[in-house]
């Protein structure tokens, strides 16, 4: 399914994140390491309070490890400073949120253009990339609409061309179709699909076992660690395997 | 990215609280518009005072005679006769300082022609005087030297005079009679308007001293004069001047340890600038009260900001994620800070400069309205922006992503 020349895209190194609350210490990860090569579309699941939250942060470069090494497309992030890595995250990451998270009372459109607003990219070729962004979700005509004026499914699939407007090395999606109902979830499963089948890595979190069905590659979190990597599926059949 | 797109944003944002943003700006509204009116008040009234020194005219120094003494009583400056033409003569002839010296004497009397009649003041004076207050005349000729040498009958009427009693008619050539002795009208002086000290300066006839002195007047001593109107060469030579006339007055009235004084030397124009001074300094503390408005706006300004940043967490943590960095989203919450301050500036400078109009047009007051005010107050409206809005700014710059995505 990868391309001839798969690159690494993720290289997580014996990844820790603990933090204060309170009085505890809490260990999210306890030395975590993991691989992604270009092409993939991994899920990462677990149930809650088990880390994987706090991976996808750090894979997300929303959040530094405690310990460890990450390199992301080859870059080395983890010393990054603040700056850096909201760079990082505008040229190598795009976000997908289980809330959508659109910007109201903005037309998708801008919407979609707004990584590229951050990245500097002139307006004639944001408008461009973004209604490029827009026709491969399908939603081309819908771009002028305000993102409140969208159904739910149209909303998360706008929030997909965001992702992939600014050309991401990796796509981050955060249980995506925890706010959506079965018949809108399959759709947006089956954009995910086809935009992996173009080639573009996918690394998304969910508890729901038929959704990471749909993925090629399974990574399971349990106390911080990764217990469970298990590769193929990757069939739409809602085959759900048991974590 | 460019300077118009978080602007563009700002203005996005302001609108959807239409009436929130509105409420926000009415303190910098109110508080620029306090501002513009308090100086155009305040610079209206001190050029207003500006206007009157420049019809007095320019660099005068006034030699007063001195208080006579009878019985123990003294009377005011200015009473007694001490003052001659010989010393008018000497102060032209010695001081270096100064470049015209002008006696005058003065009186009221009334002023007859035909069937109308007036009571005014008469002034006896040489041509040097109207040149010394820089007084042209309008219409008719200027008084000649000869005319104050030979003692002429004939006057120059200020401008309320000359309506007064001529109204439409043409005053040249006319003759009048003031306390019963015929003149014949030369000229009708420019209308100079109020004095400093709010009389009428253009209620008056000009007659040459000699005349006046001889018929309308008379002098217990001869060649007496009243009042000498100084006029020095330069403004930075006034303070030498008066002490020249000073010294000479001295000597010439052989001023000791034995005798009074019997004469005062005023620095007309230093007076004048002393009133003009204390009405700028009105005008600056009326500015400074104002702008105390201005700071209650900004602090409004900044509440407003804080509400507004931690309704918008959640909005800023999807800008973080998606790549703002904390320069973007500080500049985005600045920008929304500064145009609320700058269109309330705006909408402040109209106010302010309507209310300046209508204080003018109902009240009769002077006011002036500076290019310097408003461009001040565009200024110091944004400096406020930047300044009230930086704290909330700096914060929602400062927020976490992980947490702004959170905030529910």
């Amino acid at each position: 399914m990868s391309g001839p020349a798969a690159t690494e895209v993720v290289r997580l190194t014996d990844i820790t994140k603990s933090y204060q609350m309170g009085e505890e210490t809490v260990h999210a990860l306890r030395g975590a390491s993991l691989s992604v090569q270009s092409g993939e579309f991994v899920a990462i699941m677990g149930s809650s309070g088990s880390g994987k939250s706090t991976c996808m942060h750090i894979l997300g470069c929303l959040d530094r490890p405690s310990s460890g090494s990450y390199a992301l497309d080859g870059e080395t992030v983890q010393d990054l400073g603040k700056d850096q890595l909201a760079d990082i995250r505008n040229r190598k990451l795009g976000f997908v949120f289980q809330g959508f998270n659109l910007l109201s009372r903005t037309s998708a459109l801008e919407n979609v253009e707004l990584p590229l607003v951050y990245g500097r990219v002139p307006a004639t070729e944001r408008r461009k990339r973004a209604l490029e962004a827009l026709s491969m979700v399908g939603l081309a005509e819908r771009a002028g609409h305000l993102s409140n004026q969208l159904s739910g499914g149209q909303q998360q699939r706008v929030a997909i061309a965001r992702a992939l407007a600014g050309r991401p090395a990796l796509i981050l999606a955060d249980e995506p179709t925890g706010n959506l109902d079965s018949h809108m979830s399959e759709e947006i499963m089956d954009i995910f699909t086809r935009l992996n089948s173009q080639g573009i890595t996918i690394i998304m979190v969910t508890h729901e076992p038929d959704i990471a069905a749909y993925a090629s590659r399974r990574i399971t979190f349990l106390d911080g660690c990764i217990v469970g990597d298990t590769k193929g599926g990757g069939d739409n059949g809602g085959q759900g395997e048991a974590a | 990215m460019d300077l118009l797109l978080p602007l563009r944003i700002a203005f996005r944002a302001l609108r959807v609280n239409k009436m929130r943003s509105f409420l926000t700006m009415l303190g910098i509204m109110i508080g620029i518009g306090a501002v513009i009116v308090m100086v155009a008040v305040g610079s209206g009234a001190s050029k207003q005072i500006a206007d009157q020194i420049a019809t007095m005219g320019s660099n005068l120094i006034l030699v007063l005679p001195g208080s006579t003494t009878s019985g123990g009583i003294r009377a005011g400056g200015g009473s007694a006769p001490t003052l001659t033409y010989d010393d008018v003569k000497a102060i032209r002839n010695e001081c270096p300082a100064i470049s015209l010296a002008a006696p005058s004497v003065r009186g009221t009397a009334q002023v007859v022609y035909g069937n109308m009649n007036w009571s005014t003041v008469i002034q006896g004076v040489t041509p040097d005087m109207l040149w010394i207050r820089e007084w042209k005349t309008v219409r008719g000729r200027e008084m000649t030297a000869n005319d104050s040498d030979t003692a002429q009958k004939v006057c120059a009427l200020g401008n309320t005079v000359a309506e007064t009693l001529f109204g439409d008619e043409d005053p040249i050539g006319k003759q009048v009679r003031i306390k019963g002795v015929p003149f014949t009208v030369i000229g009708v002086l420019e209308a100079k308007g109020r004095s400093p000290q709010g009389t009428d300066q253009d209620d008056a006839v000009f007659v040459p001293i000699t005349t006046a002195q001889r018929k309308l007047f008379g002098s217990p001593i001869p060649n007496t004069v009243g009042v000498i109107l100084v006029q020095a060469k330069d403004q930075s030579l006034l303070a030498q001047a008066e002490r020249e006339i000073t010294a000479l007055l001295d000597q010439r009235h052989r001023i000791g340890p034995t005798r009074e004084r019997d004469f005062s030397v005023r620095n007309l124009s230093e007076i004048l600038a002393v009133s003009q001074q204390s009405s700028q300094v009105m005008s600056m503390l009326l500015g400074a009260v104002a702008s105390i408005s201005l700071i209650v706006g900004g602090i409004g300004i900044m509440n407003i900001m804080l509400v507004s940043v931690t309704e918008r967490t959640r909005e800023i943590g999807i800008r973080m994620a998606i790549g703002a960095r904390e320069g973007d989203i500080m500049l985005q919450f600045l920008a929304e800070a500064v145009l609320l301050t700058l269109l309330g500036g705006v909408i402040g400078i109209l106010m302010g400069v309507g209310s300046a109009l209508a204080i003018s047009a109902l009240f009769q007051w002077p006011t002036l309205i500076s290019a310097d005010a408003i461009g001040l107050a565009v200024a110091f409206s944004s400096a406020i922006g930047i300044f009230f809005g930086y704290y909330p700014a700096r914060k929602a710059a400062r927020l976490n992503p992980i947490d702004a995505l959170r905030y529910e």
